[in-house]
């Protein structure tokens, strides 16, 4: 399916067997269709609608519930911070330095993932809760909140997957989708993608500067200086408390201390680099270019946000430290629903795909991951090594078709 | 004009947590409030948080409820006649109300004392009537507000009050007999029956032990019993207070009794010696009404409502609020609606929630809507 055989990538290899109907690659193969998905202006029109009137729902019945929950995560994530750093204190005992890298770096990502992430996407904006304020709220990031809402919040998730305009598309460093014009400095896309992973918390901060765009003089000083200042106040925040003041806290066990804070970072990192990854880059996602959206109507904005993201199957442990993102594509229609009720409207969205003949693309962990992968290394060569199209599986009819 | 009663505070766990509070504390929980930790454990074991725990719960009539709250160490006093602000949570949503505290101020005790009417429609004077249990934490501001007795004392006072509008004069009351106070006092109350009158065996036992203090009661409902009868006018007022040419007035009630009250104070001349505070009544919700004025309060900039979004109308106000997508998802344009009504286009959901946050790109103003922007 890659036109080219990956095969000597070990970790990709099974993956790379054909897949299940879910993608959307898959659904022109199924019998039938032979050609991509054409949905009608009217049927999409009718189709928001109806996600409209899911989004109606949800937001009718959310109450006390809602917010025992979210207080229980945070109460959690708490209780495995304040776990982790006492067990720091142990550090010189192996075991106990195991247990307290694992306890931070789950309090880390719960903070990051369930917490951090929804609440500043204003799901819990509702029980106006001064803590819990979209506006106001931080989490445990080097990445500054009023960054990361505005490249992700505003930029991401208004105009998802659209070439040149969504930055996540490659984060501006890798080749993520095959439209992106190879160069050779693509020929190190694995190596930029390895160094995003360990790194990512500094690569999201580093997000909102643009720095190609910086490199190539086209982002002034005045607008990158309050960047600075941001990260100054906040990473500086977080490495004064990592590196320095708890590592001291434990006196002797400094280093041990150190390192163990260090690893939790990094294996939060690893995880939410994952997690996310598989939102948009899974095999079958589809990316949309400036001019077809130009003109967007409600309907149009969901199908691309349905078409552009991607699930992944689990049990609700998993989904919940994925901070729910596992279900990407509910929270790509839905970003200011608590994300603690995607698993419970998926089913209605996934009928919904299936009425309309759309893709609703999930699968396992490892098979998620793995076409990620494989897609880092398939783009980073030229396309007339890989062969690869850009995949179009639905096509929307943008206009109303004359009378 | 200042304050009459000096606040006093002396929380019980104010110099620990005061001392406790070195930045090395906040290193230790950034990014997140210290606070955020403390109320895990504890929700009144607060640093910079005011709260309140419900001590006692008592209704005087069906549909009152007194509550007494004992504030965290923050709280520093009221006088009498300000109110305070408290945040209850209803089903999930936390909701802030303001209040009138209707104790003596100015003394030791660290309590607050309020009464709640249930209102139709009052998402949290229902509950509270209904639900208030000792034990309830709830969110605290500071007291504040104008309406207050000036210092030093005026010769003579004339309280008014109307059915729960009694909590801010009950104070003025309580605290000038805890003073010592030697001027001619009159309490007039409103209330539809004497079985709605809160306060009625304290009242009328600070008016037996006190010959300078009278206490009358007027019925709107109810013929017999009680001083008077019907609404205020003329005559109740001179029954009431015949020297109130050579006193203060001080007066909270129901809209239509401040009315009453004010134009016959108009009328005499005495309008410089009326002091009251307004109940805040809910906008009359009309749909689809492209009238009334945006006032901008934040940058004082004023707009004919046009019906077309908040933020459109900022903009062509010439105002620059931080906007992201313009179709509700981002919150970026998140502001705070002081007063009015707004419906949301994307719902249909008509709010008309004193301070609430609304997203201006998606907001429509109903008639008269105040924006802090
Ligand atoms: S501008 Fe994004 S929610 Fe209003």
């Amino acid at each position: 399916m890659f036109g080219l055989s990956l095969s000597f990538l070990p970790f990709i290899g099974s993956s790379s067997a054909p897949d299940t109907t879910t993608s959307g690659v898959d659904v022109l193969d199924e019998p039938g269709t032979d050609g991509p998905v054409v949905l009608s202006y009217e049927a999409v029109e009718e189709l928001g609608r109806k996600l409209d009137d899911l989004r109606a729902r949800t937001v009718a019945d959310l109450g006390q519930e809602d917010r025992d929950y979210i207080f229980k995560i945070i109460k959690a994530q708490r209780g495995l911070e304040v776990a982790g750093r006492g067990l720091m204190y142990f550090g010189f005992f192996p075991p106990a330095w195991i247990a307290a890298v694992s306890a931070l770096s789950l309090s880390k990502i719960l903070d990051n993932m369930e917490i951090g992430h929804n609440v500043m996407h204003g799901q819990y904006d509702w029980m106006r809760e001064p803590g819990l304020n979209s506006k106001v709220f931080e989490w445990d990031n080097t990445c500054p909140g009023d960054q990361w809402r505005h490249s992700h919040n505003y930029m991401h998730h208004t105009y998802t997957n659209i070439l040149d305009m969504d930055r996540d598309i490659g984060y501006g460093i890798l080749r993520m989708d095959s439209a992106q014009k190879w160069n050779p400095y693509y020929l190190g896309n694995p190596i930029y993608a390895f160094l995003l992973m360990t790194f990512f918390e500094w690569g999201v901060m580093l997000h909102d500067l643009e720095a190609e765009n910086v490199i190539q003089g086209k982002r002034k000083w005045h607008d990158v200086k309050p960047l600075l200042e941001g990260w100054w106040k906040k990473a500086g925040r977080q490495v004064l408390k990592d590196y320095i003041v708890f590592p001291a806290l434990t006196g002797p066990m400094f280093v041990p201390t150190l390192v163990g804070n260090f690893t939790a970072n990094i294996v939060r990192n690893v995880w939410a680099y994952s997690i996310i990854f598989c939102g948009h880059f899974p095999t079958g996602v589809q990316t949309f270019t400036v001019e077809e959206t130009a003109q967007e109507t409600r309907g149009q904005w969901y199908v691309r946000q349905m078409l552009g993201s991607a699930n992944i199957e689990g049990g609700q442990l998993f989904h919940i430290m994925s901070g729910n993102l596992s279900h990407q594509i509910e929270h790509h229609l839905f970003p200011d629903l608590p994300a603690h009720r995607y698993p419970q409207i998926a089913p209605e969205v996934k009928a919904l795909c299936e009425e309309y003949g759309l893709p609703y693309n999930t699968g396992g962990f490892f098979h998620q991951i793995g076409t990620v992968w494989g897609k880092i290394f398939r783009l980073a060569l030229p396309d007339r090594f890989t062969g690869v199209d850009k995949v179009t599986g639905v096509i929307i009819e943008r206009e109303k078709a004359a009378a | 004009m200042s304050i009459a009663t000096t606040p006093t505070s002396r929380g019980r766990r104010s110099s620990l947590l005061s001392r406790l509070r070195p930045r090395l504390l906040e290193t230790l929980t950034t990014p997140h409030a210290v606070d955020r930790y403390l109320e895990l454990v504890d929700p009144m074991m607060t640093v910079d948080d005011m709260r309140a725990e419900v001590v006692a719960v008592r209704h005087q009539t069906p549909d009152t409820v007194t509550l007494t709250l004992r504030p965290t160490w923050q709280w520093k006093g009221f006088a009498a006649g300000h109110f305070v602000q408290i945040g209850v949570v209803v089903d999930g949503v936390r909701h802030t109300r303001c209040y009138s505290p209707a104790g003596t101020a100015g003394t030791d005790d660290d309590t607050i004392e309020l009464t709640v009417k249930a209102q139709p429609d009052g998402i949290v004077s229902n509950y509270l009537v209904a639900s208030a249990k000792p034990g309830l934490v709830v969110n605290l501001a500071p007291a504040t507000g104008t309406f207050e007795l000036p210092s030093p004392r005026p010769d003579h006072v004339l309280l008014i009050s109307g059915g729960s509008g009694i909590t801010p004069v009950m104070s003025m009351l309580r605290t000038l007999v805890h003073e010592g106070y030697t001027g001619r006092v009159a309490f007039l109350h409103y209330a539809y029956t004497e079985n709605d009158v809160c306060y009625r065996a304290e009242l009328d036992r600070i008016a037996a032990e006190n010959d300078n203090v009278d206490v009358l009661y007027a019925y709107t409902d109810q013929q017999n019993g009680g001083h008077l009868h019907g609404f205020f006018d003329t005559e109740h007022l001179n029954v009431a207070a015949p020297w109130h040419a050579s006193a203060q007035t001080f007066l909270c009630g129901p809209p239509g009794l401040m009315k009453g009250v004010r134009s016959v104070f108009d009328e005499l001349g005495l309008s410089e010696s009326l002091f009251s505070e307004e109940f805040v009544t809910a906008v009359p919700v009309v749909d689809g009404d492209a009238s009334g004025t945006v006032s901008f309060s934040g940058s004082s900039v004023e707009a004919e409502n046009d019906g077309a979004t908040l933020l459109e109308q900022a903009e062509n106000a010439g105002l620059t609020p931080e906007f992201g997508c313009r179709m509700g998802i981002c919150f970026t344009c998140t502001a705070i609606k002081k007063s009015g009504c707004t419906r949301n286009v994307k719902t249909g959901e008509l709010d008309s929630d004193p301070d609430n946050e609304i997203q201006l790109c998606i907001s429509v103003p109903v008639g008269d809507v105040d924006i802090d922007v």
